[in-house]
């Protein structure tokens, strides 16, 4: 699993890829009550803002983690936002991209440079 | 975080797993590990305990022995009928400004010799310099020291605090009591701030752990934080002093006149002499130019404070703004509170609000958002 320094985590499952955000950020966020998701197929370039969630505190941004284009998304969080602060590396995953280029994935963080930055 | 205040039970939601954070000068408890949506639930299904000993708790004491000496200096800075309040009673009120505005909201209560006050801990300070300067003639004016002050809030909270304070039971919405607790005395109202049923606490702070623990440890009773108390009280439709009212809003603009009796207002028998009394008056009988109203938005996302709202789609200048919104986890949805043009403000009007660039329907609806659950 790679990482993002927005505290997103990434799996890649043969040419797509699935995004979700982490433990910590779930728990630093606290309870999630909205998401919003973008629209399958849409093209995104890293750091785009593509996710809107909302917890009962703030509002906040997900950023596109690589150049790409979204195929799948999870609407089983925005229907129950809460799963997010239940199982956020399981059950609420984001969304799935087909990244333009696979090896991006190589620059981003490995568990334990993740780890480091949010001790 | 060193000059951050502390309440008596700071150390104990530290224990209890609090996630704190600064409020109003006091290091207090946002939420504990059972978290926001299900510290608010639980408040509506059984009893939630709130510390909110950061609030001022004052006294106003007649200089003269005769409490009306003392109702009558403090209704120069209030318009609310104080002299009326009956004996063990409370009442909600607000100390305006010159320009009608509120400096202020709080509670007042006749204890008999003397008037109790509580006010928000962000105002207790300029609050107590604002009632010396006024008052000082007529009554005494001292800000309690060295009490904590608890709310237990919900359904249940009367059949959990009857165990430690039978007395209790026989009180009804607002009404005050002073009860013997562990040698000493506890201070109790039945009021909140969470649109349940329930009390206002206050004991000397070296009981205030005790009492808390005692509480906690009932099958009805978790402690809940400040986060779940603006989900509450929001549902609730009562305003937050700083968001939903404030220097600049009066009393007819924030729908509060329902706490300014008959007798304070124009022709009344002690009609205005309160700050503001020009404005204040004159916008009730001749509409304020713009009201609070409740909003439910349309779609899930939440409307935050600041969010600009608009007559339509397309209209280039905004008709108001939210002053207070979030996730409501009873009603299951988004809502707001805020201010918009007295024109747009009848209830079921839709108006849009302006969120990430985008135009969403929201309409005005009926506060409070769930139904009152008071004991009177």
């Amino acid at each position: 699993m790679k990482y993002t320094e927005e505290h997103e985590w990434l799996q890649q499952d043969g040419e797509t890829v699935t995004v979700g955000i982490t433990k910590h950020a779930a728990e630093a966020l606290g309870d999630l009550v909205f998401v919003e998701l973008p629209e399958p197929g849409t093209k995104v370039a890293k750091d785009d803002e593509i996710v809107v969630i909302e917890s009962v505190k703030a509002a906040s941004d997900i950023l596109a983690p690589l150049d790409g284009e979204i195929t799948e998304v999870n609407q089983a969080i925005v229907e129950n936002p809460t799963l997010v602060n239940e199982d956020p590396l399981g059950d609420a995953w984001f969304f799935k991209m087909k990244p333009d280029n696979m090896s991006a994935l190589d620059e981003l963080l490995d568990e334990a440079a993740y780890n480091a930055l949010i001790d | 975080m060193s000059d951050l205040k502390q309440t008596a039970l700071h150390d104990l939601h530290v224990e209890l797993g609090a996630k704190m954070v600064p409020f109003a000068g006091y290091d207090m408890p946002v939420q504990y590990p059972l978290g926001v949506l299900k510290e608010h639930l639980h408040t509506r299904a059984k009893a939630g305990l709130f510390d909110v000993g950061h609030m001022g708790q004052v006294i106003l004491t007649p200089k003269s022995g005769d409490l009306a000496d003392a109702a009558l200096a403090l209704e120069s800075l209030v318009p609310v009928d104080v002299l009326g309040l009956g004996g063990n009673r409370q009442r909600y009120g607000f100390f305006t400004n010159d320009a009608g505005g509120i400096r202020d909201d709080l509670m007042i209560a006749n204890r008999g010799d003397h008037l109790f006050l509580v006010v928000n801990a962000a105002c207790k300070d300029a609050d107590l310099a604002h009632m010396e300067a006024h008052l000082s003639d007529r009554c005494s004016v001292r800000m309690v020291e060295g009490r904590a002050l608890l709310a237990l809030q919900g359904p249940l909270a009367e059949t959990a605090l009857t165990r430690l304070l039978p007395g209790v039971a026989d009180m009804r919405f607002m009404d005050v009591a002073i009860l013997p607790y562990e040698g000493a005395e506890a201070w109790v109202s039945r009021s909140g701030y969470t649109g349940e049923d329930g009390f206002e606490i206050s004991v000397p702070d070296d009981l205030a752990e005790g009492m808390t623990r005692a509480l906690l440890a009932m099958d009805e009773v978790q402690p809940i934080g400040l986060g779940a108390r603006d989900s509450l009280r929001l549902e609730g439709g009562l305003c937050l002093y700083g968001h939903d009212i404030d220097e600049t809003t009066s009393p007819v603009e924030a729908a509060l006149t329902w706490a300014i009796q008959k007798v304070r207002r124009t022709s009344g028998a002690r009609a205005g002499g309160f700050p503001g009394a020009a404005r204040i008056l004159g916008e009730l009988a001749e509409g304020a130019p713009r009201k609070r109203v409740g909003l439910r938005p349309e779609g899930r996302a939440p409307m935050r404070d600041h969010t600009r709202l608009f007559a339509d789609q397309d209209s280039d200048s905004p008709i108001g703004e939210i002053t207070s919104g979030g996730f409501g986890p009873t009603i299951k949805g988004p809502m707001s509170m805020g201010y918009v043009k007295a024109a747009h403000s009848a209830l079921g009007t839709t108006i849009y609000a302006e969120l990430r660039g985008k135009r969403l329907p929201a309409t005005i609806t009926k506060m409070p958002f769930t139904p009152a659950n008071f004991k009177r």
